[in-house]
């Protein structure tokens, strides 16, 4: 099988699997216990705490552990408008294509009483700094703006728009959820106050996340009990998982740059094969992408059928089509950067690690090629345009 | 447990009665690519007997194989006893659909009934020219 659904969730490295069955067999100890046992993974969290903080050269105590992006969203944000609203601030920034454990954050905001305004995204799937810049209004208690989008991989301008808060005295909280790992982060190069992050999404174990908080941001508890995690985030910690997360994050560090050239030659290789395939396009940016990401729509077909015919023939890709999302919409991501439902439902990503080799990608490329022609042999839409009774749109 | 049942998967990717029938006396398309789902049917019927039946799809695999279940079912049947096809029939003969996928079926009853209302238009226009 080539595995190319990366964006979805990763492999466990060997060396983050071997940290996770080591401390789950010999240091299963609660942290909070006074004896040895209990010390001794008290040492091994904070030594993960440390690790994760260096990643993204923050500070250890910035660091909040938790079950991963998800909850560090949802608390990021809480948090952020627990505190604009102790200001009278219940002014919100974002975009439209984040990830819906931001989007739905902010919608339950919205019912609570908070304005959301949500960024349209340009047609290269990027957001302008300039328009969170004028967005942000005198009542702006946070702007949140996702790193990297989870399906088209764009790579959003985080270190102006983190700039453009500042200025404005606007709390910024960024999803890095798909950047971290995979692109250089820093919080402070990048002026971030906070940031999610999911262990799964670099090779780490499913359930294990951090959010940043800059030193004197007060976070609001999303589970509230006993004093873990300085009093901030209730429950007897993953000590195993968390230190497997740091695993994986200082060992995907040490590699990232060789690991991202490598990874974007084939990126690249993989656009310029499927970009062969009459009437498709590439979405989002060509350049401004992370390395692992590619996402195409081909007209004519739909979403579903193709990843179905892919599995068959061993490859493991993902859609943005309204079957494969569970609702009657497809991706609210292409949509955003304007792309018709007609095509939105034709879409493919591929998100690959550094490890796929030249062989698998032209693999990929002739088998996408081969199951598009089929699905088109007997589509309606394709015959319709191909007899000139519809318009092509790509 | 897998997305579809073996019979879905079957159908899915080895489609029976796929393709178009070019003096097709009954024609029905139905859905649209907003909703990611276009069904359309072609039958070629012959007193009152649906002689050929065939489809094209655009859609996800339970479409598809809705799609090719749907021809089955109808193939060498009496036009009256077609139009008795229920989008549970499909389903059943599928060995089912998930829940948010059994809209599918109901397309592929409704391209049925709209190929075979398409050939009765055609069939009365044809009569009363003859009279
Ligand atoms: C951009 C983004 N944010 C948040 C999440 C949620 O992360 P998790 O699955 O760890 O809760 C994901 C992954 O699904 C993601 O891609």
């Amino acid at each position: 099988m080539i595995y190319a659904d990366n964006a979805a969730t990763t492999r466990m490295s060997d060396a983050a699997l071997k940290t996770l069955i080591e401390l789950s067999k010999e240091t299963y100890g609660n942290a909070s216990s006074l004896y040895t046992l209990g010390q001794r993974a008290k040492e091994v969290l904070e030594k993960a705490r440390a690790d994760v903080a260096e990643a993204i050269h923050a500070q250890p105590r910035e660091i909040l552990f938790t079950s991963g992006g998800s909850e560090a969203d949802n608390q990021a944000i809480r948090s952020a408008a627990a505190l604009g609203k102790a200001k009278g601030k219940t002014h919100i920034v974002s975009s439209a294509f984040e990830h819906h454990a931001v989007l739905h954050t902010l919608a339950k905001l919205e019912k609570e009483g908070f304005t959301v305004t949500l960024l349209p995204v340009h047609g290269d799937g990027l957001v302008r700094p300039q328009e969170v810049e004028e967005a942000i209004r005198e009542d702006t208690c946070l702007v949140t703006i996702m790193y990297a989008n989870n399906e088209i991989g764009t790579i959003q301008p985080i270190r102006e728009i983190g700039a453009i808060c500042h200025a404005k005295g606007v709390l910024f909280h960024t999803d890095a959820v798909q950047a971290i790992g995979h692109i250089p982060v820093d919080v402070e190069l990048d002026n971030i106050d906070m940031l999610s992050a999911s262990a799964h999404k670099f090779h780490g174990p499913k359930g294990s996340g951090f959010l940043y908080a800059r030193k004197g941001i007060r976070l609001t508890n999303l589970i509230e009990g006993g004093a873990q995690e300085r009093g901030r985030r209730a429950g007897t910690e993953n000590v195993p998982g968390l230190a497997a997360m740091a695993t994986a994050l200082s060992e995907a560090e040490a590699a990232l740059e060789e690991r991202a050239v490598v990874t974007a030659a084939k990126r690249d290789r993989l656009i310029q094969g499927l970009s062969e395939i009459p009437h498709s396009a590439l979405n989002g940016d060509a350049k401004k992408r992370l390395p692992s990401n590619v996402n195409f729509c081909f007209e004519g077909i739909e979403g579903e059928s193709l990843l179905l015919l892919l599995d068959d023939r061993g490859i493991a890709a993902s859609s943005g089509s309204a079957c494969t999302s569970g609702s009657l919409d497809p991706s609210h991501v292409l949509l955003a950067i304007g792309r018709v439902h007609d095509v939105a439902h034709g879409s493919l990503r591929l998100s690959i690690s550094d490890d796929i080799t030249d062989e698998e990608v032209d693999y990929i490329v002739r088998n996408v090629r081969e199951v598009v022609e089929y699905l088109r042999g007997f589509s309606p839409i394709w015959r319709d345009l191909c007899a000139g009774k519809k318009e092509f749109i790509l | 447990m897998a997305l579809y049942s073996d019979k879905v998967m079957d159908h899915f990717r080895n489609p029976r009665n796929v393709g178009v029938i070019e003096d097709a006396n009954g024609i029905g398309e139905v859905g649209n690519a907003k909703c990611g789902d276009i069904m359309k049917m072609y039958l070629k019927i012959e007193n009152d007997i649906i002689e050929d039946v065939k489809f094209e799809t655009f859609g996800c695999g339970s479409a598809i194989a809705s799609s090719s279940m749907a021809t089955e079912m109808i193939k060498g049947k009496p036009v009256s006893e077609a139009m008795q096809l229920t989008n549970k029939a499909v389903a059943e003969a599928l060995d089912g659909l998930p829940d948010y996928k059994m809209h599918c079926s109901v397309l592929a009853e409704e391209a049925i009934r709209s190929a075979l209302e398409d050939y009765q238009k055609k069939k009365e226009a044809i009569d009363t020219v003859g009279e």
